[in-house]
């Protein structure tokens, strides 16, 4: 077993690290206060192929594996997580169900202008009634003639208003089982931007991550092509917790970002920050503390590492996705916690990037499934 | 049209300087970067090979673990690297650098060879222009701007406060400056496709028309005294005296350090 990375990632690591520096962290402050998408941004690593990092060359995509994906979310959430999810939603949401249920025309349509970045993407799955317990959605759609139909709306949608392609998920028949229960089959689609009777609805305020656009979609009466059914009709649940597997990752990879960046500045600060005549790293309290917060980044970076060879070598990974996911969350919000009180009153404020990074650390154990809803994948594959 | 450029990994003195006993530069205890002035020859040369059409060849002498910088270039967008890198080598000056760079290019077709202006490490800015000298071609050094026209180059050399034009014919080299360009990222794919193509290792065998005598640290005239890292000063002493006290002190402390 050899826990090193070769030299072709460790040098990935140093591009995204150099890129992250220079091209993302002068603006994470002002991102954060404007709540604007950082599009500028966005079109760099358009330039240099961060948006289709894991997708074969011949689909438009970097030709690299899940691992350097993973580390590219990284090293962009160490300095701003916004970014850090903007990547993760567009490749994990977006890209990867195309090219795990695409055919070879949709994949050939949506995969090459998604990888080479020309296009951006989102995934809708949640509902405003429908959260942990996808199964409540009500959004629906019926085939007429050539075309579906759909009806409903979907909240929280990262990348919302600036994606060009959406995965959405509805409710394409209601059975019956023997018992006289009903149950939903829902079916996943590919939704164009501007498809008639496809709006948007309020953006949301939010906490952290201020500068990812997130909205509400509305669908009203709204008409696409049949062909942009993805995947078989009636196996959208499956598709949909499949790629959440995959977005797990991704985000797993965010937190874990956030929480090595808040080491990083909490390192720097503490060596020069005096008081009672020494420096605060001299006191042993904060000696103890970066150690603890450390050992733990390193056990979640494992966790996610690990995942992502999951992710390259299985057809299923769920479990490893959950374990890093809740892992790398709960350390993100528990590190990004210490660290702003290890910065006591300057903490608190905004000069200090690790006020932002605690705020933005909360989604983490949020979106994607709850820390709660990964305890229930993690138990449930134990208790089999 | 080929171009050659030479680039040289150096420490990155961000993270701090390392020597060995005998004075030279422990390249092995460093991280390293491509040295900047190469890599804007490098970006120089990957322009003129988008707007005019060209194989770039990116050659660099050094130890075996300077195979990361020429990958690097060919992430960035070289066609080929060749390493040059023998025992018989080490310890070189910048004579023997340039006589085992020169006997590398002997090798190779070429129109243009671009080098950085100088390397972070030695700041001699003698290499570039000693490979013109071996191969006798006109030198066109401190570049901040570089255009092709049929057979030949027009360069704005940089000069204090002005730059001169000068149109040389080809095969000819020039030296780069880091002003002249904001190189370009790597990107992953580049990356991946670098671990995945050949690096040509040269060894002595492979120069051509050179001599034993003027390789390695044998065939190096220059002598390094002693190298070493900027020392920080102390925090220093602060007294309070009157004047005259002052002097009498002041005289005290620079016979005490025989300064005077």
């Amino acid at each position: 077993m050899d826990f090193s990375l070769d030299k072709k990632h460790e040098m990935a690591r140093s591009l995204f690290r150099e890129f992250a520096e220079n091209e993302v962290k002068p603006l994470a402050q002002e991102v954060d206060e404007t709540e604007e998408f950082p599009m500028e941004t966005v079109k760099k690593m358009q330039k240099l192929g961060f948006m289709g990092i894991p997708v074969p060359k011949e689909y438009g995509g970097q030709g690299c594996d899940p691992l350097t994906y993973v580390m590219c979310v990284e090293e962009l959430s160490k300095v701003c997580a916004t970014t850090g999810v903007i990547v993760s939603a567009h490749t994990s949401l977006c890209i990867d169900p195309i090219m795990t249920y695409g055919t070879e025309e949709q994949k050939q349509k949506y995969v090459k202008p998604l990888a080479s970045g020309e296009k951006l993407g989102a995934f809708a799955l949640t509902e405003p009634g429908a959260g942990t317990d996808a199964q409540g959605a009500q959004t629906k759609a019926v085939l007429d003639g050539d075309e579906w139909v759909l009806n409903g709306s979907k909240c929280f949608i990262t990348n919302g208003k600036v994606a060009d392609v959406y995965i959405v998920i509805a409710i394409t028949s209601v059975t019956t089982d023997k018992r006289g229960r009903k149950k939903k089959n829902f079916s996943a689609f590919i939704v164009d931007k501007g498809a008639p009777g496809f709006s948007f609805g309020t953006k949301e305020k939010k906490m952290g991550i201020r500068g990812s656009s997130t909205y509400e979609l509305i669908f009203e009466d709204c008409r696409i092509p049949k062909e942009n059914l993805l995947g078989p009709e009636g196996k959208g649940f499956p598709i949909a917790m499949h790629t959440l597997d995959g977005g797990r990752i991704g985000i797993a990879s965010q937190a874990l970002g956030i929480a090595e960046g808040a080491l990083d500045r909490a390192v720097a600060y503490t060596k020069e920050r005096k008081q009672f005549g020494r420096s605060i790293a001299q006191q042993q309290n904060t000696q103890f503390k970066l150690a603890d917060m450390a050992a733990r980044i390193e056990a979640a970076q494992l966790l996610v590492y690990k995942a992502a060879m999951a992710k390259a070598t299985q057809r299923v990974y769920s479990v490893e996705a959950a374990k890093a996911k809740l892992f790398a969350a709960e350390t993100a919000m528990a590190v990004t916690t210490e660290v702003v009180q290890l910065f006591g009153g300057y903490g608190y404020i905004r000069e200090y990037d690790v006020e932002r990074m605690m705020r933005d650390a909360k989604i983490t154990e949020i979106y994607e499934g709850t820390s709660e809803v990964q305890r229930m994948v993690i138990s449930g594959a134990l208790l089999k | 049209m080929k171009i050659v450029v030479c680039i040289k990994q150096v420490p990155d003195t961000k993270g701090g300087v390392k020597f060995n006993p005998d004075g030279t530069l422990d390249r092995a205890a460093m991280l390293t970067i491509m040295n900047p002035d190469d890599k804007a020859g490098l970006e120089a040369a990957l322009r003129l090979k988008e707007q005019y059409g060209a194989e770039v060849t990116v050659l660099t002498m050094g130890l075996p673990k300077a195979d990361e910088v020429l990958r690097e270039a060919m992430a960035m967008g070289a066609d080929r690297g060749i390493l040059v890198t023998d025992r018989v080598l080490g310890g070189a000056d910048t004579w023997a650098t340039s006589t085992t760079i020169a006997g590398a290019i002997r090798n190779l077709e070429y129109d243009l060879i671009i080098t950085g202006r100088q390397a972070i490490d030695g700041d001699t800015a003698q290499v570039g222009p000693q490979i013109a000298e071996h191969l006798k071609l006109p030198v066109i050094s401190y570049a901040q701007d570089i255009k092709v026209e049929g057979d030949y180059v027009i360069v704005q050399r940089q000069y204090e406060d002005r730059y001169h034009e000068l149109k040389a014919k080809m095969p000819c080299l020039i030296t780069a400056l880091s002003e002249l360009n904001e190189p370009r990222y790597m990107t992953p794919g580049g990356i991946f496709d670098s671990y995945d193509k050949e690096v040509t290792v040269w060894g002595r065998a492979d120069l051509k028309d050179v001599d034993d005598s003027d390789l390695g640290l044998k065939g190096s005239p220059t002598k390094i005294a002693k190298a070493s890292d900027k020392v920080r000063k102390g925090a220093g002493e602060k007294v309070v005296l009157d004047t005259d006290e002052s002097v009498a002190y002041l005289i005290g402390k620079f016979k005490e350090k025989h300064i005077i």
